[in-house]
C-alpha cells in the first residue's frame, strides 16, 4: 500500500547547522494498517510525513503508493492519493468559504476540477448524510462559512473533508494537539470510528502515549531521524506507557553505548 | 446637472467591468495586482490599433480581452514559477506593458473619432426602435430639460456588465472556481486537495486582467481615443470602486458582493464628477480625490464599528447599574 525505501534527508548539508532529519527509513504499510508515529521534538516525524505528502522531497530514496512510484510527483499530484489533516484547525478548511463549498472541495480531491456546480442538489445531500456523522449538527449549517466554527468543529471537518473520498493514505499530524482534552477525545473517537469504517491505511503523528496506544495495530518511534522501535499486533495490544518509555530509554542507552565506543 | 450625472453613471458602468477583475485578484486570489495600470492600456491600444485596422469593433474588443489575459497570464508566471513577490511581479508587468503598449500603438494617442465603433455600430439599430424617445419623454415629465443624446451606452453597457457579473458569480461556484478562491484563502489547504495552485493562480490572473483590457477597451470606443497614459492609477481606481462597494453594499454572499463592486465604480464616478463641480477643485485633483475617497470607505465602516460597539457596552453597563441600584 504505501512503502518508503532508503528514505534520507539532509537539511543544511556541509555547513555547521547540518541536521540529519531522516536516516535510512524503510517502512511498509499494508492496507488497512493503522500506525501510530511517537518520537520527541525533532525525532523527525514530520519530515516523515512530509516526504510522503510530497511538501518535501528526500535527497534519496522512493516513496510507492499501490505499488506506483509518487516521488517524483509534486504535492498537488501526490495528494490525489492522500489525505491529511494538519495540527493547526486553521490549516485543513478556508475559512471564509461555507461548509459545503469546503466539503465540495474536498469531493473533488480524485476528480478532475470542472465548469460545473461545485455544490448540486444531490451533493448536499450527501454532504448531509456525511456531517452527520460527526454528531456536531453542522449537517444544519451547510451554507455558514467556516471560519465562524470553533477550533474543535474545525477540525472535525477536516478530518471528514481528509477522509470521505477514501483516499489510499490518510496521514494525521498531531490533528489533536491544539485542541481541549474534551474536544482532543472527541476527534481521537472520530479518527477511530473513520478509519475503522472506511478501512483507510493511515499514518498517525502524536505527542500523546496513550492515544499512540489506543489508536492503531501498529507502533513506530522515531528518534534522529530514525525509526528505533516498530511493533504490531498483540505486542502493541500488551504495550503500556511505562513499558514504552523503559523500551524508549533500553534503546537510547544503547545507542548512547554505541556512541561512547565510537568515540572511545 | 442630470447630464453630467448620466454621464458618471454611463462611465461608471464601462469601468465595473474593470473593478470585477480587480475584485478576483485583489479580494478573490489575494493577490494585490498592479498589472493593472498597463492591461487597461493594453486593452485599449489592442482595440482601438485593431479597429483603425479594419477590424470589426466587436472582435476588437475580444481581441482586447485576450490580450489582457496575457498579460495577467505572465504576471502570474512571474509570480508562481519564477517565485517574484505578487506586488513586484505586478509592477515589473506594468512597467513593461508601458513599452508595449506604445509599441502597440506606434504613437502615443490614437483617435477614434473618424472610427466605427461598438456604440457607433449600435447606434442605427438603436435608433429604429424609438427607445430613446420613449424614456427622453418619460423623464421629460419629471422635470429633466436636458435629454442625453443616446441612452444606447447605458443600456448596452448594463446588460454587458451584468452578463459578466452573472457568468463571474457562476464561475466562482464551479469546482474549477471553488479552488480559485480556496487559492486565495488558504493556499496550502487547497493544494492538499490536490489543485495546482500555481495554474489556478495563472488562469486568476489572466481573467482579472483580461476584465480589466476589455473595460480599457470600451473605455477607448466611448471616449474616442486611446492613449499610452489613460491606466496611470487605474489599480486604486479599481480598489476605490471594490472598496467604496463593499462598504456600502455588504459582502454577504458572492453574487452580493459582485454587485456592490459594480456599485461601487458607479458610486466613486458620482462622487468625483461631483467633487470637479466644486469651483477650486481642477480635474488635476482627480487621483488626490480618489485617494481620499479610498482612505475614507476604509476608515470610515471601522469607525462606526467601534462607535457601535461603544454604544452597545454603554448600554449594558447602565443596565448593569440600574439592576445593582434596585438591588
Amino acid at each position: 500500500m504505501l512503502s518508503l525505501k532508503n528514505i534520507a534527508l539532509t537539511f543544511n548539508e556541509d555547513t555547521p547547522d547540518e541536521k540529519k532529519a531522516l536516516q535510512d527509513i524503510h517502512l511498509t504499510l499494508e492496507k488497512g494498517d493503522f500506525v501510530t508515529v511517537i518520537g520527541s521534538n525533532g525525532a523527525g516525524k514530520s519530515t516523515l510525513m512530509n516526504v510522503i505528502s510530497g511538501s518535501l522531497k528526500p535527497d534519496i530514496g522512493t516513496v510507492a503508493i499501490d505499488g506506483r512510484q509518487v516521488v517524483h510527483l509534486p504535492e498537488y499530484k501526490r495528494s490525489s492519493y492522500i489525505g491529511r489533516v494538519f495540527q493547526d484547525p486553521m490549516a485543513g478548511t478556508a475559512p471564509s468559504m461555507t461548509i459545503e463549498e469546503n466539503l465540495a472541495m474536498a469531493y473533488a480531491r480524485n476528480k478532475k476540477r470542472r465548469l460545473r456546480a461545485g455544490v448540486s442538489k444531490k451533493r448536499r445531500e450527501l454532504f448531509r448524510e456525511f456531517l452527520q456523522t460527526l454528531q456536531l449538527g453542522l449537517e444544519d449549517r451547510l451554507t455558514a462559512k467556516v471560519g465562524l466554527l470553533s477550533g474543535g468543529e474545525r477540525q472535525a471537518l477536516s478530518l471528514l473533508m481528509a477522509t470521505f473520498t477514501e483516499p489510499n493514505i490518510l496521514l494525521l499530524d498531531e490533528h489533536t494537539a491544539a485542541l481541549d482534552p474534551s474536544r482532543a477525545e472527541l476527534i481521537t473517537n472520530l479518527t477511530g470510528e473513520i478509519v475503522d469504517k472506511f478501512n483507510l491505511t493511515t499514518l498517525m503523528v502524536t505527542h500523546n502515549m496513550q492515544q499512540a496506544l489506543d489508536l492503531g495495530n501498529r507502533l513506530i518511534m522515531m528518534d534522529k531521524g530514525q525509526i528505533i522501535f516498530d511493533v504490531s499486533g498483540d505486542q502493541k495490544q500488551e504495550l503500556t506507557i511505562e513499558k514504552l518509555l523503559h523500551e524508549f530509554q533500553r534503546i537510547r542507552g544503547k545507542m548512547l553505548d554505541n556512541d561512547r565506543a565510537i568515540l572511545g | 446637472m442630470f447630464i453630467s450625472l448620466f454621464g458618471a453613471v454611463e462611465s461608471g458602468v464601462i469601468y465595473a467591468i474593470m473593478a470585477l477583475g480587480v475584485y478576483l485578484s485583489f479580494r478573490v486570489l489575494d493577490f494585490p495586482d498592479l498589472t493593472v495600470d498597463g492591461s487597461f492600456v493594453t486593452g485599449a491600444a489592442v482595440g482601438a490599433i485593431s479597429i483603425t485596422n479594419g477590424v470589426p469593433p466587436i472582435l476588437a474588443t475580444l481581441l482586447a480581452l485576450l490580450a489582457g489575459f496575457l498579460t495577467g497570464s505572465i504576471t502570474g508566471i512571474l509570480n508562481t514559477k519564477g517565485k517574484i513577490n505578487p506586488l513586484l511581479s505586478g509592477i515589473l508587468m506594468m512597467i513593461a506593458l508601458y513599452s508595449i503598449n506604445l509599441r502597440i500603438l506606434g504613437r502615443p494617442t490614437l483617435s477614434l473619432i473618424r472610427e466605427s465603433t461598438l456604440f457607433k455600430n449600435l447606434e442605427p439599430i438603436w435608433d429604429a426602435t424609438g427607445i430613446d424617445q420613449a424614456i427622453n419623454g418619460f423623464i421629460g415629465l419629471m422635470g429633466v430639460e436636458r435629454f442625453p443624446d443616446t441612452w444606447v451606452v447605458l443600456i448596452f453597457m448594463i446588460i454587458v456588465t451584468v452578463l459578466i457579473k452573472l457568468l463571474t458569480d457562476y464561475f466562482l461556484k464551479t469546482e474549477v472556481g471553488l479552488a480559485l478562491r480556496a487559492t486565495g484563502d488558504n493556499e496550502r489547504m487547497i493544494r492538499s486537495l490536490s489543485a495546482n495552485t500555481d495554474t489556478l493562480t495563472i488562469a486568476g490572473l489572466g481573467i482579472s486582467n483580461g476584465l480589466v483590457a476589455l473595460s480599457g477597451a470600451l473605455v477607448a470606443q466611448y471616449g474616442g481615443f486611446a492613449d499610452v497614459n489613460m491606466g496611470i492609477g487605474m489599480i486604486v481606481i479599481g480598489l476605490a470602486s471594490v472598496i467604496i462597494g463593499e462598504a456600502l453594499f455588504g459582502t454577504k454572499n458572492i453574487a452580493r458582493t459582485t454587485l456592490a463592486v459594480i456599485g461601487g465604480a458607479i458610486v466613486y464616478r458620482i462622487v468625483v464628477t461631483l467633487a470637479l463641480r466644486v469651483d477650486f477643485l481642477k480635474t488635476g485633483d482627480m487621483k488626490l480625490i480618489t485617494a481620499l475617497l479610498v482612505i475614507v470607505a476604509l476608515i470610515a465602516p471601522k469607525i462606526i464599528t467601534a462607535s457601535k460597539e461603544n454604544r452597545r457596552r454603554q448600554r449594558k453597563k447602565m443596565a448593569l447599574n440600574k439592576k445593582t441600584e434596585e438591588v
